[in-house]
């Protein structure tokens, strides 16, 4: 039941006190503002980080070589060591829980000078020996053309996949790269593909669109890398967790390279199931430092509503008395100074949800513009989250008002008028 | 209407407990106008506020009207006194910031009636006390004399059987004080029970009886009729003094 009379008397009384109506006010409003605000920053955080990953295979690890931190059979601590083709294939025959495994080379002058020529164009980009089973693990999609594929491999094509950065520096705008040569370490390549990567996790330093990439088999008999394999990427098979079969590759690898099997450096790798893992917890983390927070904020700025109505009714205390003494319940009392309450505070929140989802809205604009490389994206609150700060709101007023209006009531009806002033 | 049992009142808890009353009976019939005078501490007070359930007593009991009053909720207290009591008060006590039809018709909105009904019985009751022309006036911009009538009307809108008056000319002039004395008399008229607490003697001399107070208990009840003998005697004593 809407009642007119209720209403009017609770802007009235907010009305003559605007000052401090608009101070009480403020408490809740900050605090539901800065928990939209944080909310939201904590998701726009999540939301750059995760878009970079999702794209990722989850179940994937990555492995290089690094010295041997300890003497084992015969051999020296410190030794340097190489994957090998066979080890690859053998890791292949040997391993079922592996759905894909793909090594990968690294290019000669990947971090020295311009390595790369067309004609008047130069530039210095990394250039990686790739499967094409790569793509599946870390997804890439041509622009135009195609990516690598089997037969390049079987017959060791001088193929190249480029990213966008490349096809920009290497062909004056409007020229069509796919079928054009360019030398790369003094040796022409065909570019078959312009490609586009899906996630920001980077393998190997540099920028992701600066990569050229060419078959694995092609890299190693052009330079003169005999069967050495740089670095493999693995991932698992669906349900098979990857930081077993982490543990498992290590293993056999250690036993083929006469490597201590208790030696934790010889072999690097990164598992991205456990980064994963990390970066779920970091936002669950953000997320709950935010409701603490925030609701901590918004407790200060209801206890500020709760006194003030404790104020609010002691100047009204005769006034009270005169009400109950023609008739007005205790009920009535309780409602009236709980709805004047809730009313503060609804309004108020209001405002901080309004202005803080406005400000979001607004960041949005601004980082959308951006554009893509932010690590900061869509800042946004869910509707679940809104409505929940919403009944915070109204659960919190009714019970800011509800300690001043039981003190209300329990003063007797003649005591309250005679209330001196 | 009103039948009072050896009632007892104190105030405060064990050897600070102050005695108030100390055993009233009182037999208040139906259409009586009656007041209440005493020195100060006399109770008088007291026994208002617990005739017009404002406060609780003891010990004894209290009737009004055939309820018995003791022990009640609060819930039901105020539906009685909203429904059987009128109040008017020495300080008029009217909402600052309602208007006086606002004013008057505040009972009736406890009692649920919808506002254009409760406003328009307001303005009726305005009127009776010659008042229409302020309705819309707030109480600071009315003199005492009008305040009190709007308490009264106020008193009145919710029809009740008893109105319970506690000094209501003690913050008037003479002059106006009998003019509120005149629509209280004229109330009476119409039925209604009229009990006033007063301690201005011209008052209580309108009144048809005078219970007069004394330590916590009656000390003599006169009527109308010894009125004048009694008046005699008192100034008598008066001048002797």
């Amino acid at each position: 039941m809407f009642d007119l009379d209720l209403w009017k008397e609770i802007i009235e009384a907010l009305k003559k006190n605007r000052m401090r109506s608009f101070m009480t006010a403020f408490g809740v409003f900050w605090g539901i503002f800065m928990l939209i605000v944080m909310s939201g920053a904590g998701r726009a955080l999540e939301n750059g980080i995760m878009d970079g990953i999702k794209a990722f295979a989850t179940n994937s690890a990555f492995f290089w070589t690094e010295r041997t931190s300890m003497p084992y059979e015969g051999f020296k601590r410190g030794r340097s060591w190489n994957y090998k083709n066979d080890d690859i294939q053998y890791l292949k025959a040997n391993l079922n829980d592996v759905e894909y495994l793909s090594p990968r080379l690294f290019g000669p002058n990947s971090y020295g000078g311009d390595n790369t020529i067309r004609g008047n164009n130069t530039g210095a980009f990394n250039i990686y020996g790739d499967y094409p089973d790569y793509f599946k693990i870390d997804p890439w999609v041509p622009l135009k053309g195609r990516l690598l594929n089997e037969i390049d491999i079987m017959q060791d094509r001088k193929v190249c996949v480029i990213g966008e950065r490349v096809a920009e520096v290497m062909f004056p705008e409007g020229e069509e790269p796919i079928g054009e040569y360019l030398k790369i370490n003094g040796v022409y390549f065909q570019v078959v593909g312009v490609v586009d990567p899906q996630t920001r996790i980077n393998i190997g330093g540099g920028q992701k669109n600066e990569a050229i990439m060419i078959p694995f088999s092609t890299m190693q008999r052009t330079y003169n890398m005999g069967d050495v394999v740089h670095f493999f990427s693995v991932t698992s098979k669906p349900g098979v967790p990857v930081s077993k079969l982490e543990e498992r590759l290590k293993e056999l690898l250690k036993a083929r390279h006469h490597i201590a099997p208790e030696d934790m450096q010889a072999i690097g790798s990164f598992n991205i199931e456990v980064e994963w893992k990390k970066f779920n917890g970091l936002f669950t983390g953000i997320q709950m430092l935010t409701w603490i927070v925030g609701i901590g904020t918004l407790l200060a700025g209801v206890i500020g509503v709760s006194n003030i109505m404790m104020v609010i009714i002691r100047e009204r205390t005769q006034e009270i008395g005169i009400q109950r003494a023609i008739g007005a319940t205790p009920s009535n009392v309780i409602m009236h100074i709980v709805a004047e309450s809730v009313f503060l505070t609804v309004l108020a929140g209001y405002f901080g949800l309004a202005l803080g989802v406005g400000l979001l809205e607004a960041l949005n604009v601004v980082l959308e513009s951006a554009g893509d490389e932010m690590f900061f994206r869509r800042p946004e609150i869910s509707f679940r989250m809104a409505i929940a700060a919403l009944s915070v709101l109204v659960f919190s007023g009714i019970f800011a008002g509800m300690i001043p209006a039981r003190r209300a009531v329990k003063i007797k009806p003649i005591d309250a008028i005679r209330e001196e002033k | 209407m009103i039948h009072l049992n050896n009632v007892h009142k104190s105030y405060g808890t064990g050897n600070n407990s102050l005695h108030v009353l100390k055993g009233i009976d009182l037999n208040i019939p139906k259409g009586a106008f009656v007041s209440i005078m005493g020195s100060s501490g006399s109770g008088k007070s007291t026994l208002l506020n617990i005739l017009g359930i404002l406060d609780n007593y003891d010990e004894g009991s209290y009737y009004l009207d055939g309820t018995l009053v003791k022990d009640m909720s609060e819930k039901h207290a105020a539906k009685l006194r909203n429904e059987m009591l009128g109040f008017v008060f020495q300080s008029f006590n009217l909402i600052s910031f309602k208007n006086a039809m606002e004013n008057v018709a505040l009972p009736l909105y406890y009692q649920g009636v919808n506002r254009k009904k409760r406003n328009k019985i307001a303005l009726e009751y305005l009127d009776k006390m010659g008042l229409l022309p302020w309705a819309t006036h707030m109480p600071n911009e009315l003199s005492g004399g009008q305040k009190q009538r709007v308490a009264i009307a106020r008193s009145l809108i919710s029809q009740p059987k008893v109105i319970v008056a506690d000094e209501p000319t003690g913050a008037l002039d003479t002059a106006t004080s009998y003019e509120v004395m005149e629509i209280l008399k004229e109330i009476n008229g119409d039925g209604i029970t009229v009990i006033i607490v007063t301690h201005e003697h011209d008052i209580a001399a309108m009144t048809h009886q005078i219970i007069r107070l004394k330590d916590g208990i009656i000390s003599e009840i006169i009527q109308n009729g010894e009125l004048k003998e009694w008046k005699q005697q008192y100034t008598k004593a008066r001048v002797t003094a």
